[in-house]
């Protein structure tokens, strides 16, 4: 039997003489890690940010896709009450089984008698596929570009309730034009001012 | 005699607090210089609340040494069934007990004259000086090497009485690289001997306060820039760091002699390891950068080259001379974190053989033409 014989390439990895001295190649390294220390170094001190890290529940990442739709928002009509009538094909239809909707009853309101008392998302299992988006009748369900605060102490607290979701008040954009935009609406406490569209 | 034990009490209480401290603020500098050189944050969760404010003290992760105390003293003391309990519980302790002793005869401050200090107390103390150091041998840097070299067994005693094959290899890698690389630290240490004419480290240290070449401090990595440079690379070996952490090597070794460590067992081969970083610091600064003192810096103030001299008063000195040293050795320390987290693990034979193929000769070299160089001029003024 021959000898095994190992084939040689044109680009044989080797080192030069140079490299091979180790030495002047450690000082390079060095100078390479030392000045990236000195430069991130000299932006802390100055006040900047020295890090490619996300600092994350307190910072989010600015390039998020323009096609992300990280959080469910609740639609409301213009007097701020939810579009959802709690018919819950949302829950239904959820393939995480995330959904969880109290229905309640307002016999003043004749349009939409049957309301949300509770409207509750568990964000700790959502699979964010937009499932619920698709079968709502009422486009009282919406996902929003955001991105949810998720981190938590434990998983109980990772709900979120129908006040966190109820924040979106668009004043265009709706599959249902708003009759009085803006007169009839009553200005309602703790609603973020400035809102997605 | 009273005053000597408290003059000495007072040292060794702040030699081993500067060890213990330097031990756990460089786990910290470690994890954010290297945090800082990747472009990282760093660990910084860990803080400490104010008992009944909501005020959490974070500090940039300070307190992450201390949460890594806690969950060390915490954890179980995992025990292997082996046949030597004795000296599987003696290890750690042998490595860790030399290491702290080492510091004994390195000086970290000039003369300390506690009457000048504390005028009301200079009838007590009756005009005694003290120099800022535990034990003034005359052999000092010979006690190091023997201290130092204590440290090999305490490995090899880990890696033998674990019973287990991958702690035995890492034993016996840390015996053979360590016995290697402290023959290097030892010949390049020579020449500088040479030069000094003293195992003495304060007179070591007193000698570089001088001037060389008419403007140079008399440092003694300007006698022997090749000797310091190759002092550095046998100590880090010695330490067991990487490039050099063969022993421990974690990809092949799990992590080498101490395995079967758990608990505050393998926190004292890591304490160990941080605090031996800074006493290499220290040798450094003692043999090769001056010491406590700045350039051109003695007991009674500057001496500068050009004959001109600043006195200062006996309480800035001492201050200087404290805050120097802490600084000197901070910046070895840096170097050597920076060089740990820049460098590639060496192979099991290239590690051998850059030892005593290549340190080796060149500490040979090193010690050769310093012997020539000090006899040339012993000769030249003496004719």
């Amino acid at each position: 039997m021959t000898p095994y014989k190992r084939k040689s390439y044109w680009n044989e990895p080797g080192l030069t003489l140079w490299e091979r001295a180790y030495l002047p190649e450690i000082l390079r390294g060095l100078a390479i890690t030392s000045g990236v220390f000195l430069r991130n170094m000299g932006r802390w001190m100055t006040g900047r940010k020295g890090a490619l890290t996300t600092y994350y529940p307190e910072e989010t990442r600015a390039d998020y896709a323009p096609r992300n739709r990280g959080k469910h928002v609740l639609t409301q009509r213009p007097d701020g009450k939810p579009q959802c009538i709690a018919c819950n094909m949302c829950a239904t239809v959820c393939p995480a089984k995330v959904i969880e909707i109290e229905a309640g009853y307002d016999p003043t309101d004749t349009a939409h008698p049957k309301f949300p008392v509770r409207f509750e998302i568990d964000y700790s299992r959502c699979v964010f596929c937009g499932l619920c988006v698709e079968a709502c009748p009422e486009d009282a369900i919406r996902m929003a570009k955001e991105v949810p605060g998720l981190p938590a102490e434990d998983r109980h607290q990772m709900w979120l309730t129908m006040d966190e979701m109820l924040h979106w008040q668009p004043q265009s954009d709706v599959a249902k034009p708003y009759a009085a935009a803006g007169a009839a609406r009553a200005p309602v406490a703790g609603k973020h001012p400035g809102s997605p569209t | 005699m009273t005053q000597d034990l408290l003059v000495y009490v007072v040292f060794i209480a702040y030699a081993v607090g500067m060890l213990m401290s330097f031990g756990t603020v460089l786990t910290w500098v470690e994890r954010k210089q290297a945090a800082v050189m990747s472009d990282r944050i760093g660990a910084n969760r860990a803080y400490i609340r104010i008992p009944f404010t909501k005020v959490k003290l974070i500090w940039l992760g300070l307190f992450h040494g201390i949460a890594d105390g806690i969950k060390m003293l915490m954890k179980e003391d995992f025990k292997p069934r082996t046949y030597d309990a004795l000296a599987y519980a003696v290890a750690p302790w042998v490595v860790f007990t030399p290491v702290l002793l080492v510091f004994a005869v390195v000086p970290f401050g000039g003369m300390l004259d506690p009457g000048r200090l504390f005028p009301a107390l200079a009838d007590w103390f009756g005009g005694r000086t003290y120099p800022m150091q535990i034990a003034r041998l005359d052999a000092g840097l010979l006690v190091v090497f023997a201290f130092s070299g204590l440290t090999i067994i305490g490995t090899m005693l880990a890696g033998w009485s674990s019973d287990n094959k991958f702690s035995m290899l890492g034993g016996v890698r840390a015996g053979s690289q360590m016995i290697s690389y402290e023959l290097v630290m030892g010949l390049t240490v020579l020449g500088l001997i040479l030069v000094f004419g003293t195992l003495d480290l304060d007179a070591i240290v007193r000698q570089q306060s001088g001037v060389v070449l008419g403007f140079l401090p008399a440092w003694g990595v300007v006698y022997q820039p090749f000797a310091a440079v190759l002092f550095l690379t046998a100590a880090i070996a010695e330490n067991k760091r990487i490039p050099f952490d063969l022993p421990e090597a974690e990809s092949e070794l799990i992590a080498g002699y101490y395995t079967e460590y758990s608990a505050m067992k393998m926190g004292l081969f890591m304490f160990a390891e941080f605090i031996e970083i800074a006493i290499i610091g220290a040798l450094f600064t003692t043999l090769f950068l001056g010491g406590y003192n700045l350039p051109y810096m003695n007991d009674a103030g500057f001496s500068w080259p050009d004959g001109s001299t600043w006195a200062m008063s006996h309480g800035a000195v001492v201050v200087t001379q404290l805050v120097v040293f802490l600084a000197k050795v901070m910046v070895v320390c840096s170097f050597q974190i920076l060089i740990r987290w820049s460098l590639p693990r060496f192979r099991y034979d290239q590690v051998l053989a850059f030892s005593w193929k290549f340190l080796l000769p060149l500490a040979l070299a090193n010690l050769t033409v310093t012997a020539l160089l000090v006899w040339a001029q012993k000769a030249g003024g003496q004719g």
